[in-house]
């Protein structure tokens, strides 16, 4: 006689120790197996988009950190990069220095939280999170002292960087990046080549080539399954093409590369820092002149930039006013997280929380 | 002689009558071991906190009292003031006597482990098979208890349990043939008593069976399935609170306790060891398990649900009946102790070295 089964509703979050936030499954189950998939967003909707055109351009860009706000450098950047196409301004060469270092120095912690919480996601019991949390810690001491700030920075302006660096950053940054190989072969120590991460990870969630190029993805995500995409080689904004340094790929795009491509990045990261270090210019202004009200002249812009979660853009629409008449924001988590479905198809509920982990979302950026 | 007996031929010499004889030494014991298990489970409660701490480069508990020692009971006082909520579909009744169908088999395993030498309740001439039928008994009480909290993510804990707790049963009970064959009895004095070299390292492949499968029986990193706060929240005590949740949490590092305590007993000698009391070094051998414990827990990721299912059925039952064999050849043919520990720990390098390259974990995705 057959056994009578049925499917099994279950929701996972908004409330949900794995969901990164107020992410909401709603999961048909067979057993343990994954068979349908919904999510469901907008738990964290504030409606920034509309929010920013009431208040000038220079008001807003404390909207761009609440975004993403593990990787609130790039936002700034992106922000303000479209806002200078559409008033063509030129960036001081010291403030195009100050802002990659920023860039890279938040890629750095973004993979450092994107990486704990995915072992942690794995059962690893929060210990990967705390070690990359102590240089993480150290980032965090650079940032404060840089903007006064520890998570939401609003540090970059538009034509450049709020205020040069205090006389202790430079030993500290240099302090940082001699230690840092070390210490990110100490991870890989631990986790790499660990038995059951990759059991765990290898082969799970695969996102192939054709889909993720076919829905859009970028950052990491796209990288992993073997698309050798990175806008900061592919239409090099900024200074970018000054340095010197290589996109890590993967060759089967599943939740093992995606760690995997994100700790190379960290090493990247890391060498873009020591060029720019090297190169930056000693004196200069960090800021181009600027009126109090920005008015910039009717146009449009689109402003991108490679974020650590991916391609994040800024459309910015000029009236001409001291507000912009439209802003919209092209968030890369929210498009690679339309893969979720394909990938976890068919995979048990915990390979859902690490595929989704593996993705690296932050809902601030999703709902906006 | 055990102390118990001793004690009642010094009440019936003292002209008790039959009854009191029989009753006071009886009582008398379980307190004393009642009294032992709650100490040592409130000294493994700030020992894992203190040791994850340090594993996790912070400080752990420090607070209350010198270096935080009384942090468990601080946490005991705050578990007892907790509001006792029962979910309003739940089965009260099944609600209510599963934490207790959980603890009670925990505190009799106790009966037959001796924690100093002649300090046993009861020699049981089967004490090793009264130790895997009681420890049995527990996940019907998990069970109850992810039944009947009504929950969703407490339910597919509860499928979880069953299926981990039978699988690893038979790797654990014929991993012990071998020691029961070695020692030439089932009782855990005689088993001790003939340790002149502990069954480590006469039986190193035995022990690690033995080992890995208690980890399993007792929810332990990497086998924390049954409560992977990343996937099920928290598993089969999700609906918990107030003291029935601290039957659970008490059950918990009392399960690692006894398991410990019967490791100690079976594989590393007991009681025996030299200069120190037998109490002592009892004590000595149960916290260096539990630190492996804590050890694994802090580094090791979850393995997933048909991951662990074949790692019962394809890597440890194999190998626990080829031990059992190989064991049972030995004794047969009357091998010296010295020639065995050689042959043991070439024959369990060899065989996992060959499991480790014919069998893999597998599992994958499941078609629709």
């Amino acid at each position: 006689m057959a056994i009578r089964t049925e499917p099994f509703y279950l929701n996972i979050g908004p409330q949900h120790p794995s969901t990164h936030g107020v992410f909401r499954l709603r999961v048909t189950l067979d057993g343990e197996v994954v068979v349908g998939l919904e999510p469901i967003i907008g738990y964290l909707h504030r409606g920034i988009e509309k929010l920013v055109e009431t208040r000038t351009y220079t008001q807003n860009i404390p909207f761009t950190d609440r975004l993403d706000y593990l990787s609130s450098m790039t936002n700034n950047l992106a922000y303000c990069m479209a806002v200078e196409k559409v008033g063509s301004i030129k960036v001081p060469e010291r403030a195009e220095y100050l802002r990659i270092i920023f860039s890279e120095i938040m890629r750095i912690s973004s993979h450092m939280m994107a990486v704990g919480f995915f072992l942690n996601d794995l059962g690893a019991m929060m210990t990967p999170v705390l070690y990359m949390w102590r240089e993480r810690e150290k980032i965090m001491d650079m940032f404060e002292m840089v903007c006064g700030q520890r998570l939401l920075y609003n540090y970059m302006r538009i034509g450049g960087v709020s205020q040069d660096l205090p006389e202790a950053f430079m030993p500290a940054v240099k302090k940082f990046l001699a230690e840092m190989p070390r210490y990110i072969d100490e991870y890989d120590q631990l986790l790499a080549q660990n038995e059951i991460l990759l059991a765990r990870s290898k082969g799970v969630g695969i996102l192939p080539r054709d889909t993720a190029i076919a829905i859009g993805a970028s950052g990491p995500v796209l990288r992993a399954s073997g698309v050798k995409w990175d806008i900061r080689k592919m239409d090099p904004y900024s200074i970018y093409d000054r340095f010197d340094f290589e996109v890590p790929t993967g060759d089967s795009g599943d939740c093992y590369d995606r760690y995997w491509v994100r700790m190379l990045e960290i090493r990247q990261s890391v060498r873009i820092l020591e060029q720019a270090i090297a190169q930056i210019p000693q004196k200069g202004p960090v800021c181009a002149d600027m009126p109090q009200f920005f008015r910039p002249p009717k146009g449009e812009a689109y402003g991108y930039v490679e974020a650590p979660k991916g391609n994040i853009g800024f459309y910015v629409v000029s009236d001409g006013s001291i507000a912009p008449y439209r802003v919209h924001i092209y968030p890369p988590t929210l498009i690679n997280i339309t893969a979720l479905q394909d990938m976890v198809m068919g995979w048990k509920v915990a390979d859902l929380i690490i595929i989704f982990g593996s993705i690296d979302v932050v809902l601030g950026e999703i709902d906006r | 002689m055990t102390l118990l007996d001793q004690f009642q031929l010094l009440l019936k010499a003292a002209n008790w009558p039959d009854w009191a004889v029989y009753l006071t030494p009886a009582v008398v014991g379980i307190l004393l071991i009642i009294v032992f298990i709650l100490t040592v489970v409130i000294v493994f409660i700030w020992w894992e906190r203190r040791l994850l701490g340090r594993f996790q480069i912070r400080t752990g508990p420090n607070r209350c009292g010198p270096e935080g020692i009384f942090q468990p009971i601080a946490t005991a006082i705050k578990i007892l003031l907790k509001e006792d909520i029962v979910p309003e579909k739940a089965d009260k009744l099944l609600h209510f006597i599963a934490p207790v169908i959980v603890f009670v088999p925990i505190l009799l395993i106790f009966a037959v482990i001796p924690i100093s030498e002649g300090a046993i309740l009861v020699d049981l001439n089967v004490g090793i098979i009264f130790v895997i039928a009681i420890s049995s008994i527990s996940v019907i009480g998990i069970f109850m208890a992810s039944w009947a909290s009504n929950n969703k993510y407490s339910l597919i804990a509860g499928m979880r349990a069953i299926a981990q707790m039978v699988s690893y049963e038979l790797p654990v009970v014929l991993s012990l043939v071998g020691v029961a064959l070695v020692a030439g009895s089932f009782s855990m004095i005689k088993i001790v008593e003939s340790q002149t070299i502990p069954y480590i390292l006469l039986q190193p492949l035995g022990f690690m069976i033995f080992f890995l499968g208690c980890l399993a029986e007792m929810n332990r990193c990497p086998f924390d399935l049954l409560e992977a706060d990343s996937e099920i929240v928290a598993g089969y005590h999700i609906e918990y609170s107030g003291m029935k949740f601290a039957m659970f949490y008490l059950g918990e590092y009392g399960i690692a306790l006894a398991y410990a305590g019967v490791i100690a007993t079976l594989f590393l000698g007991g009681w025996q060891g030299p200069l120190l009391p037998p109490l002592i070094w009892f004590l000595i051998k149960v916290f260096m398990i539990f630190s492996v414990i804590i050890w694994m827990r802090a580094t090791l990721p979850r393995l997933r649900v048909d991951q662990l299912m074949s790692f019962a059925w394809k890597f440890l039952l194999p190998m626990a009946v080829i031990n059992m064999l190989i064991i049972a050849i030995e004794v047969l043919v009357g091998t010296m102790q010295w020639l065995m520990i050689i042959l043991n720990f070439g024959f369990a390098a060899l065989l996992i070295l060959l499991w480790s390259r014919l069998f893999t974990l597998g599992g994958g995705r499941v078609e629709a």
